[in-house]
């Protein structure tokens, strides 16, 4: 069991040029407390959506790591998606769902992860065959190279202690969420094409 | 047996939607299939600039299309009416952060339907785009379809937003199984 921002913490170490797309809620409050960045594009909503967004970056930034950082809630709503991925097989996408089996921002209900749904052979029934299950804050330094190796599409589980951190939150404003990215990622001019 | 009714062999209106996409530098294809446009996306498939990816449910192409535009690529979103349905909370991504998703739409339950499945989402197709902001037009004739198609185009990459095309099923026109 890992706690969620130090495992966060950990992979976004020395992160370079990575763009981060993180799931509404406690992923989006953990990318922005390990410093909030132009290439954080951290999610108020569109649940289900954090991994088709990354699909789509990946896409159109092949020589750039893309990482999803999403929760087992977020994920479940949208395992259609590792099929889409799977079969576009883009080699610098990432995604580390943060697995505390539960829906944390709504009163810690269970999800289906707490009963027995396996993430990570779904991801591999999808045909996405690097995957890799994180239980010990031991294995994190191979998770976090394995998310730089670009040797993707790259699925990991790391299950997480289900604790409420406090709110660390990240810009509001959508629209300078996405425009700092596109400058970040296309330079000064990616907001007069 | 085809569910759908493909446009005729000689309907040209798919090649000038193609050019279209080229013209306007679309580098990402996201479709769940239609027949409607079923020779749009031989075209895409055959163009080594597009990336076609077939999606599992059309939400993930919503989803898709602001990865693209964080990453700098146009991408556009191809699906029948009944998919419109899938998209709906999805949209509040073209709202919130003003991204361009022109999406072209292939009716069903529209004109002369047969299957009694397709009519609700298909008489509430225009209503349940409009309601999350998309801007919308529509193409019942197959002379229409290009400059629609184009000022869907125009609209969302020009103005940040989510814009939609509906052809008409007067255009594909409505399968009976021979029954009619």
């Amino acid at each position: 069991m890992l706690h969620r921002r130090a495992l966060v913490a950990e992979v976004l170490e020395g992160r370079g040029d990575m763009a981060v797309i993180a799931g509404l809620g406690a992923s989006a409050w953990d990318i922005t407390a390990a410093g909030d960045t132009a290439l954080n594009f951290p999610l108020w909503g569109a649940m289900g959506g954090a991994a088709m967004i990354g699909l789509g970056l990946a896409i159109a930034q092949p020589e750039r790591t893309v990482l999803v950082i999403t929760g087992d809630g977020e994920m479940l709503m949208a395992l259609g998606a590792l099929a889409s991925i799977a079969v576009q097989a883009p080699k610098n996408l990432a995604i580390l769902v943060q697995d505390n089996e539960h829906y944390g921002e709504t009163g810690m209900q269970q999800t289906a992860t707490g009963h027995g749904v396996d993430l990570v052979a779904m991801a591999r029934g999808a045909g996405i065959r690097h995957t890799m299950l994180v239980t010990e804050p031991g294995q994190v330094p191979d998770l976090r190279a394995a998310i730089h190796a670009g040797d993707g599409p790259f699925f990991a589980v790391a299950k997480i202690d289900p604790e409420t951190l406090p709110l660390v939150l990240p810009p509001r404003e959508g629209v300078i969420l996405q425009a700092r990215m596109r400058e970040a990622i296309l330079g000064p001019l990616a907001n007069l094409a | 047996m085809n569910l759908d009714q493909a446009p005729s062999a000689t309907a040209d209106w798919p090649d000038h939607i193609f050019d279209l996409l080229k013209a306007y530098n679309v580098r990402q294809v996201a479709l769940v299939p239609d027949a409607g446009h079923s020779r749009l996306i031989k075209r895409c498939l055959a163009d080594n600039a597009m990336r076609v990816v077939t999606l599992t449910t059309e939400e993930e192409g919503v989803a898709m299309m602001a990865g693209a535009w964080l990453g700098g690529s146009r991408a556009v979103l191809l699906m029948q009416s009944s998919g419109v349905g899938n998209c709906i909370n999805m949209l509040s991504l073209a709202t919130l952060h003003r991204t361009p998703m022109p999406m072209l739409v292939t009716m069903r339950g529209d004109f002369g339907e047969f299957n009694p499945a397709q009519v609700p989402m298909g008489q509430a197709t225009r209503t349940v785009l409009e309601a999350m902001g998309t801007l919308v037009n529509r193409a019942d004739t197959p002379g229409d379809i290009a400059a629609n198609v184009e000022a869907t185009l125009k609209f969302a990459f020009n103005t940040y937003r989510a814009t939609a095309t509906l052809i008409g099923q007067r255009v594909i026109g409505a399968k009976t199984f021979g029954k009619d």
